[in-house]
């Protein structure tokens, strides 16, 4: 197990202090009832700074985001977000699950679904300002929705849905996004748009964590977190994934065709049994 | 036109009756949409029949039937989470097995005094055309207390119906609102029983609304189009029930569900899929 250090990673400027601390994990096991999934997980992520959690379905990537957000209590050890239990600080968390809603009855159009991200700051009586309408109209325009905008949820495809959900993400003004799978199913188009987007919020000093299978995208993370049940690496997203640590966790063989890990993982169901 | 109106302005209790089923229509119109947008239609038929057991006790024992009810609901909320959180088994099941037992039990309670069986029909139909101007009154208030419950309540509700998951990270507790949904869904079932009867109570929540998810794009207007449909409902139903001498409450319920499946034909026959879908302009 390599247990890289969390130092500053190289590509990041080198003399800067890191900003203030979102996260703070200590030996945090989560998991279902009682039911470990992933144990010994200790990591700290600061404002500015990005996180990828990799790994196969069923390695614990959505159990940790989920117990980070507050829906999931953890098992053991310590988990502090912004020095406090998760889910205290609601205001300050934008998250984005895997779980989708029933749309093909919910009469909502893709306005309505971003204009959802002002819920938080306003609460059940804040008026909806101007300014919060303007930001909407932002966020998707940034994620290339705005003609979409008076158009039904459920007439917009998978990949239409993915940049709507997203764009309610950004309204949020969030200082810690915790997205899984945020490119899953979006074309080429919407993921460059989706990492675009996710520079400027690093940009703004928002922290990212995000569960994703796109190995180019964890590279470019300030960590990288490969999880197999079990935190199998950690470290500066680049030095991270290697080949020896892609395949104890995925237990398939990558080709890496250069130092710029151009590589699509090709995923198995059971590589996490597979003992390297 | 005297067919359309004389009945009401003729009579007193066409009055009151118009008034109290326009009122259980308001109430259902925004419960029922949110039962149809969560999927709970099956525990809003739980509680409507689960309230009976509560309704014959309380007849018997000679205490207002709004109290049986009321306990009666609470019984049946309170078995459903027992059993959904202690046992392995869905909630589907807890309901079910919830509704048939005390669907039974309120039958043989009933059964066993031989005098009751006048009030089991008043009880499962209503009584709409014999209404109190009492019990106008607590509809009324009933009807107040969803609309401004529900009006407080839109952003965690949508929230809800969008993912409870997102509700809860964003600070809204989906727990908390979620049980302020069943409450809201219990007081219309138990207010309402005494103008459309447990029975029939259901379908007012179920059809108006549905009508409006086939019509509407936005959850406002959904509400807006089941008020709209559920109170025209009561209007026919009372209109046909006085020139042709049929039940009153079953014909509102009727001409609720009639008024469903014409929209849902004429939606069909010009081959649109529901509701209009409009290509965005780029």
């Amino acid at each position: 197990m390599t247990h890289a250090t969390l130092a500053h990673p190289p590509q990041a400027a080198s003399s800067a202090p890191r900003g203030a601390p979102c996260l703070i994990a200590r030996q945090l096991t989560v998991g279902y009832s009682g039911e470990p999934i992933v144990a010994d997980v200790s990591v700290d992520l600061c404002a500015g700074e990005s996180l990828a959690l990799v790994g196969i379905n069923g390695s614990g990537k959505s159990t940790l985001l989920r117990t980070i957000v507050g829906l999931l209590p953890a098992l053991s050890g310590s988990l502090t977000i912004f020095g406090q239990i998760p889910g205290a600080t609601p205001r300050r968390i934008a998250y984005l699950g895997q779980a989708r809603a029933a749309s093909f009855i919910l009469p909502l159009r893709a306005i309505d679904v971003v204009g959802m991200g002002c819920f938080p700051r306003r609460g059940l009586f804040g008026r909806i300002t101007l300014e919060d309408r303007a930001q909407v109209r932002a966020a998707m325009a940034t994620m290339g929705v705005a003609h979409l905008a008076d158009a039904p949820l459920r007439t917009l495809s998978g990949g239409q849905q993915q940049r709507v959900y997203l764009a309610q993400v950004l309204v949020q003004q969030a200082d810690l996004l915790v997205l899984d799978e945020p490119t899953a199913g979006l074309d080429a188009g919407g993921r460059v748009v989706y990492l675009d987007a996710m520079q400027a919020e690093l940009a703004r000093g928002a922290a990212l964590i995000t569960a994703t299978h796109d190995i180019q995208e964890a590279a470019a993370c300030t960590q990288a977190m490969l999880l197999s049940r079990r935190v199998v690496a950690q470290g500066p997203g680049h030095a991270v994934l290697t080949p020896e640590a892609l395949l104890e966790t995925f237990g398939v063989v990558i080709t890496m065709t250069d130092r710029q890990l151009g590589v699509a993982v090709v995923e198995r169901e059971h590589g996490h049994s597979h003992k390297a | 036109m005297d067919w359309w109106l004389t009945p009401f302005l003729s009579n007193a209790f066409m009055q009151r009756a118009l008034l109290a089923g326009v009122l259980v229509a308001l109430s259902s119109a925004v419960v029922g949409t949110f039962v149809v947008l969560r999927g709970l239609a099956f525990i809003g038929d739980a509680l409507s029949h689960g309230v009976l057991p509560g309704i014959a006790v309380a007849l018997l024992v000679g205490i207002p039937g709004i109290v049986g009810a009321a306990v009666g609901a609470l019984l049946m909320i309170g078995g459903i989470s027992l059993i959904t959180n202690r046992s392995r088994l869905s909630s589907d099941t807890a309901i079910g097995l919830l509704f048939v037992g005390m669907l039974a039990l309120g039958v043989v309670i009933v059964s066993r005094s031989t005098s009751f069986s006048g009030d089991l029909v008043r009880v499962l139909f209503g009584e709409i055309l014999g209404i109190s101007p009492a019990s106008v009154i607590t509809q009324m208030v009933s009807t107040l207390v969803v609309v401004v419950t529900a009006t407080i309540c839109a952003r965690p509700f949508l929230l809800l119906c969008f993912s409870p998951e997102q509700a809860q990270v964003m600070g809204f507790s989906s727990r908390r609102y979620h049980n302020l949904m069943l409450a809201l869904i219990a007081l219309t079932v138990i207010v309402s029983f005494q103008t459309v009867g447990t029975l029939l109570v259901f379908g007012m929540l179920l059809a108006p609304a549905s009508s409006g998810a086939l019509l509407a794009r936005r959850i406002g207007a959904m509400i807006a189009w089941a008020a709209l449909l559920g109170s025209a409902a009561v209007y026919l139903g009372l209109l046909i029930s006085y020139h042709f001498n049929t039940a009153a409450g079953s014909t509102i319920v009727l001409s609720s569900t009639l008024i469903f499946f014409v929209i849902f034909a004429v939606q069909n026959l010009r081959a649109r899929p529901a509701p209009r879908m409009e290509a965005p302009q780029p």
